[in-house]
Formats: structure tokens, C-alpha cells, sequence
């Protein structure tokens, strides 16, 4: 231990106060934390892939049994044509990007408890939307990689393929909803109490969301009251466009997907409503982020 | 326990002393801090200052609020009241530029176990913002410092306990900071790791950094620090230099076993006797060490033969009897009322 620390700190040259920085280092300040947060999400992934594989064989189980439990139903019991397996892909997506955006919010729940994320909040951020950044590209990025792998399986089971365009439109889709919903799940990992809490708060959610939308049956399948529900909750305009278009061959950004009482909403409307969804839930929870925890 | 003395609110306040602080340049300032969780109290009103450069010791019984002073001083907690400063920068209103200047090694490792070491401390000079030559420079400067070279390249979840508290001390340091914050950074430790920290401390020392430090240990805050506080129930109850706050409660101590466990009847008996002795001027009795007695006497002589005649004459035995200067532990006793090392209730 001959090592003698140096330079002396006064000297540091990593001294620099926000918010005197211009903007374009605390633009490079944001994406080098940003990229080093997203790291660490993905080494701990691959060092322990068990999520991963369950995530990919979660939806598989859904689209195949869930699938095959109407399989005998007469054709277009719900008022839909066609197999209920083409159907359902949809909803199958839309479910699987939502669980994983869901539960962003554990992990940072855990660093949390942990002591972790006092570390990390100690650290001078550019901002601490990094840490919502972060979880949002890495869940974006394992949803996407399972709705590849849907959209193979569904192609498999022999309920049709969307062309590229419209394999990318579920992905601008999908990733829309995860930034919306890791948002939402930060927020609770960082005003709700422990991860008991966060744990009851995800339960409640997820299913009742599911049931309580399109992914399952269509609009005009559910009583009245439900369709009202179903068309606010923001998870329909996630699954009817992609459903439009694995339901449309020749589909189009102007195509009616959704016909509410108070409108019809056109493919790009969906895209548009949940990419304000997102925005809010992204702006909304800034002030949390910002309190401090103690 | 039985508190013979009772001159915990006296509030010690010893004379600043200047030694081996060459600046008088103030690093942090924490004016009547104040924070309440829920009906406690965790800080009632807590006021010190650190000069730059110095060691500053902050010592206190569980639960004291120690924790939460450093939170707030760290950014991690927001204070009810309270003026907070470092270097001149309000805490609580340019937060960013205090956390650019202060390295907080918590009590507790935050360390990702999925990780290795190095990934860690990349991942922490990249929320640090640190250059990737600076990063290569200051990982390896870290790891050479903290004896964790050979280490850098495993996974922290193989780690032993000094291991781990090593790399959270480097994580801590990557960034140069002006101040480091270092909650009770040897608890727990094997003599290994306990010496790299005692050797880290002094070096950064040396080199300039102002360190605030908590700790169990007060053999340790002694021989390392060059003021402390002592803090009870979220308020400061003595203020100094370790050698002045010694010197200022006075008379030398003498710990005194009748029995190796005595019992309390006994105890107090003895208590009484020894009283009525000139030389001694208080006894304390300390139920966690077997109803030992600490005794104040007068610096003279012939007091152990005093007292181990007055034993005799009580036909009583006598386990063990020694007799020391004061040390900082007698110092947090007298104010305190309690021992450091005694179990919670």
C-alpha cells in the first residue's frame, strides 16, 4: 500500500455544477449515466437469464393453451371471424410488453431497500430520469425480443404474418405502452412503501387490466358497462391496432381500429393517444423524482 | 441501569483546538438541523461545524440520529429545518453541486452482487460522469488503494464482508471528493481490512480531504480524529478535540471488578463505601460488564491501595482493578451516561 491518492481533491477535474453545465454536456452527461444504468440492467440479465426464458415462455403458454381452450368454440362465437388463436395474438402482445413494463418498477424497488439506490440518487445525475430511461430501454428491448418471438408463433400456428411495415407499427406500438408503464411502475418503486406494497399494487393491477380490455374478446362481445371501461382503458388502443393489422392485410395508417361512442380513432390516433399517455406518465412523475426518499 | 452520575445534560464543550488542521476554512456547516419522522425526533437540533481538512468525529448511542444528519448533509434527506452548507453551497438548494463534492459511504455495502467489482466502480464513474481515461486511471488508482486488484474481476456476490466494504469505500472515492462521509466504515471488519481503512483514512487526510466519520469504536475515533461530537437524543452534548474533551472531565479512572459477575446488592454496597473515599469522586456502576464499577479518582498515587484496603476491610474480594488516563469512552460515559458498547433494550 504505497499508493498515494492523487490529485489532491480541490484539484479534482471532475468538479462541475449543475445547473451551471450548458446543455449539451448535460445532454452527454444524461446518456453517458443513462447508458451505464442500462448496462447493468442487461449484465444481470445475462448472468441470470431465468426471467428472460420465463418471459418468453409466458406468452407461448398464453397464445397456445388460452388459445386452444376456445379451439372447439363454433367460429365467430365472439363476433369475430376467423381462428381465435389470430384473435387473441394481439391481446397476447400488448399483455406480455405490459407485465414486463409493470414490473419495472421492482428491480429499483429492491436497489431500494437495499441501500442501492441512495448511491445512485447520491451520485450528481444529470438528471434522474436516467434511472426511468434506463429500465424503460431495457424492458423496450426484452419486449421486443417476445414479441418477435409471438409474432413467429402466431406465423407458426398458422394465424398469419404482418408485413414489415406492419411488424414495425406493433413495435412503435409496444414500445410507446413500455415507456408509459415503466414510468408508472417507477413512480410507485419510489413513492410506495416496500416492495410488499409494490408486489399488492402490481397484483391488483394486472389482471383486473387485462380482463377489463380488449385482449380477450372484442368490444361487442362485452355487456355495456364493460365496454366502457374497455375503451378507457389505454391497453385497447395498444391491442386493436395491432389486431386491425394482423386482422387486415392491406391495413393503413387512417384505418378506423377502435369505434367508441364518443369517436372512432384511427390506427396513427392510437399511436398518437398512448404516445400522450406515455408523455404524461413520463412528465408526471418527474416531481417524484425529484423528492428525496428520506 | 443504574446511573450513579447523572451529568448528561452538562454538556461538555471543550476549547477548539487547532492541532494538525492547518486551514481554517469551514467544509460542511449544520446549523440547528431538525428532522421528524412521524411524533420522533430523529434529529432534535443538531449544530457543528468541520473545518476543511480535519477529521471529524461524530459519536453517538443507536438510534441518536447520527444517520440521519449525514442524509441530510448527503442529499439523501430532506431536513425539516436547519441550515445545512458545504463549501459554502446550501444543501438543500443546489444539491447537485453538494453530491458533485461529497463521497458518502453508507453503513450499509450498496453493492450489486451480479456484478464484478470493476463493472460496479465503471458503472459509478459513469454516473460520476468521469472520462473514460479518467475512469482507467481512477478504477485502477481505487483498486490499488483498497488492495482490490486481484479481486476487481469477480463477482461481488463471492466477495467476504471486507471485501465488500472495501469496494463500496472505493466506489465512494472514484470521484476525488472534498469531503468523504463514512458511516461506521470499520464495523464488522477483520483486522486486514480495518488496518487498508485506517491507512486510506490517514493518507486521504494527508492529502487534503476533510472526512466525516461515525463509529463504534472510539479507540478508533480517537487515535483518527482531530475533533468529535458527541450527539444523544438528536441533540450535540460535547464538542471537541478528543486530547481536550479527556482533559476536561478530569481525574484519572479506575475500573474496578469485585466479582467477575458481582451482584447488583453487592454492587452498590461497594458503590457506597467507595464514595465515602476522598479521592473518589464519582462511581459509576455498569451493568453490562458484569456490575463493574467505573470510578473517577483524584490523579493521586496511593488510590488503588485506598481502595483495595477499604475492600479488605469489607472482607470482600477483588476480581480486577485497573487504573487508566481517561479515554474517549470515559469522555462519552460521563455525558452520555451510558456505555457505547451496551446492547439495546
Amino acid at each position: 500500500m504505497t499508493q498515494i491518492i492523487s490529485p489532491t481533491p480541490s484539484a479534482s477535474s471532475a468538479q462541475f455544477d449543475y445547473p451551471d453545465l450548458s446543455l449539451s454536456i448535460r445532454i452527454l452527461h444524461f446518456i453517458q449515466e443513462t447508458r451505464a444504468l442500462t448496462k447493468r440492467l442487461f449484465i444481470q440479465l445475462i448472468r441470470r437469464p431465468s426471467t428472460l426464458i420465463a418471459g418468453l415462455v409466458q406468452p407461448l403458454m398464453w397464445l397456445v393453451l388460452f388459445g386452444a381452450l376456445f379451439q372447439n368454440a363454433p367460429d365467430g362465437f365472439m363476433g369475430t371471424s376467423g381462428q381465435y388463436q389470430k384473435f387473441l395474438g394481439a391481446g397476447v402482445i400488448v399483455f406480455t410488453a405490459f407485465g414486463g413494463a409493470l414490473n419495472a418498477g421492482l428491480p429499483v424497488m429492491f436497489d431500494r431497500e437495499f441501500g442501492f439506490l441512495n448511491r445512485l440518487l447520491m451520485a450528481p445525475l444529470a438528471s434522474r430520469s436516467s434511472i426511468v430511461v434506463a429500465s424503460a430501454i431495457f424492458i423496450m428491448s426484452l419486449s421486443l425480443l417476445q414479441t418477435l418471438v409471438i409474432v413467429g408463433t402466431i406465423a407458426i400456428l398458422g394465424a398469419g404474418l404482418p408485413n414489415v411495415l406492419g411488424i414495425l407499427l406493433i413495435m412503435a406500438i409496444v414500445m410507446v405502452l413500455v415507456l408509459a408503464v415503466t414510468s408508472l411502475s417507477l413512480a410507485l418503486a419510489f413513492s410506495l412503501k416496500g416492495h410488499v406494497e409494490l408486489i399488492a399494487v402490481i397484483l391488483v393491477t394486472n389482471l383486473p387490466l387485462l380482463f377489463a380490455s380488449t385482449a380477450l374478446a372484442p368490444i361487442s362481445f362485452m355487456p355495456t358497462w364493460l365496454q366502457w371501461i374497455a375503451l378507457l382503458n389505454p391497453l385497447s388502443y395498444a391491442i386493436e391496432p395491432i389486431r386491425y393489422i394482423y386482422q387486415h392485410p392491406d391495413w393503413n395508417l387512417n384505418a378506423i381500429a377502435i369505434v367508441a361512442p364518443w369517436g372512432s380513432v384511427s390506427l396513427i390516433g392510437c399511436l398518437g393517444l398512448l404516445s400522450a399517455f406515455a408523455a404524461i406518465s413520463f412528465y408526471s412523475i418527474q416531481p417524484l423524482l425529484k423528492r428525496s426518499l428520506g | 441501569m443504574s446511573i450513579a452520575i447523572d451529568n448528561r445534560h452538562n454538556g461538555i464543550q471543550a476549547e477548539p483546538s487547532n492541532g494538525g488542521v492547518d486551514s481554517t476554512e469551514i467544509a460542511i456547516v449544520i446549523q440547528n438541523l431538525k428532522k421528524r419522522y412521524g411524533t420522533v425526533d430523529a434529529v432534535k437540533n443538531v449544530s457543528l461545524e468541520v473545518r476543511s481538512g480535519e477529521i471529524f468525529g461524530l459519536l453517538g448511542p443507536n438510534g441518536t440520529g447520527k444517520t440521519t444528519t449525514l442524509g441530510c448533509l448527503c442529499t439523501l434527506v430532506q431536513p425539516d429545518e436547519g441550515l445545512l452548507e458545504v463549501y459554502g453551497i446550501s444543501v438543500t438548494q443546489n444539491p447537485a453541486a453538494v453530491r458533485q463534492r461529497l463521497g458518502y459511504v453508507a453503513q450499509e455495502v450498496a453493492l450489486d452482487k451480479m456484478m464484478t467489482g470493476r463493472e460496479l466502480l465503471e458503472m459509478h464513474s459513469d454516473l460520476y460522469h468521469l472520462s473514460k481515461a479518467q475512469q482507467i486511471d481512477r478504477i485502477q488508482s481505487v483498486l490499488t488503494t483498497l488492495d482490490l486488484v486481484e479481486y476487481a474481476d469477480r463477482l461481488i456476490g463471492t466477495y467476504s464482508g471486507g471485501l465488500k466494504k472495501r469496494l463500496d469505500l472505493a466506489a465512494g472515492l472514484l470521484h476525488n471528493p472534498q469531503i468523504l462521509v463514512l458511516d461506521e466504515p470499520t464495523a464488522g471488519l477483520d483486522i486486514e481490512s480495518r488496518q487498508i481503512m485506517w491507512t486510506l483514512i490517514r493518507q486521504l487526510h494527508q492529502s487534503g480531504t476533510t472526512i466525516l466519520i461515525t463509529s463504534h469504536y472510539l479507540e478508533e475515533i480517537d487515535a483518527l480524529a482531530d475533533r468529535v461530537a458527541i450527539l444523544d437524543r438528536g441533540t450535540v452534548i460535547a464538542l471537541g478535540s478528543p486530547q481536550d474533551l479527556k482533559k476536561s472531565i478530569g481525574g484519572d479512572r479506575v475500573t474496578l471488578r469485585v466479582r467477575e459477575f458481582t451482584p447488583l446488592s453487592e454492587a452498590t454496597e461497594v458503590r457506597e463505601h467507595l464514595l465515602k473515599l476522598d479521592v473518589v469522586k464519582s462511581v459509576t456502576l455498569n451493568e453490562f460488564q458484569g456490575n463493574s464499577l467505573n470510578l473517577v479518582v483524584d490523579a493521586q498515587s496511593d488510590v488503588l491501595a485506598q481502595i483495595e484496603s477499604k475492600l479488605n476491610s469489607l472482607n470482600l474480594p477483588l476480581f480486577g482493578i485497573s487504573r487508566s488516563q481517561p479515554s474517549l469512552e470515559d469522555v462519552y460515559l460521563a455525558v452520555t451516561g451510558k456505555c457505547i458498547t451496551e446492547p439495546l433494550n
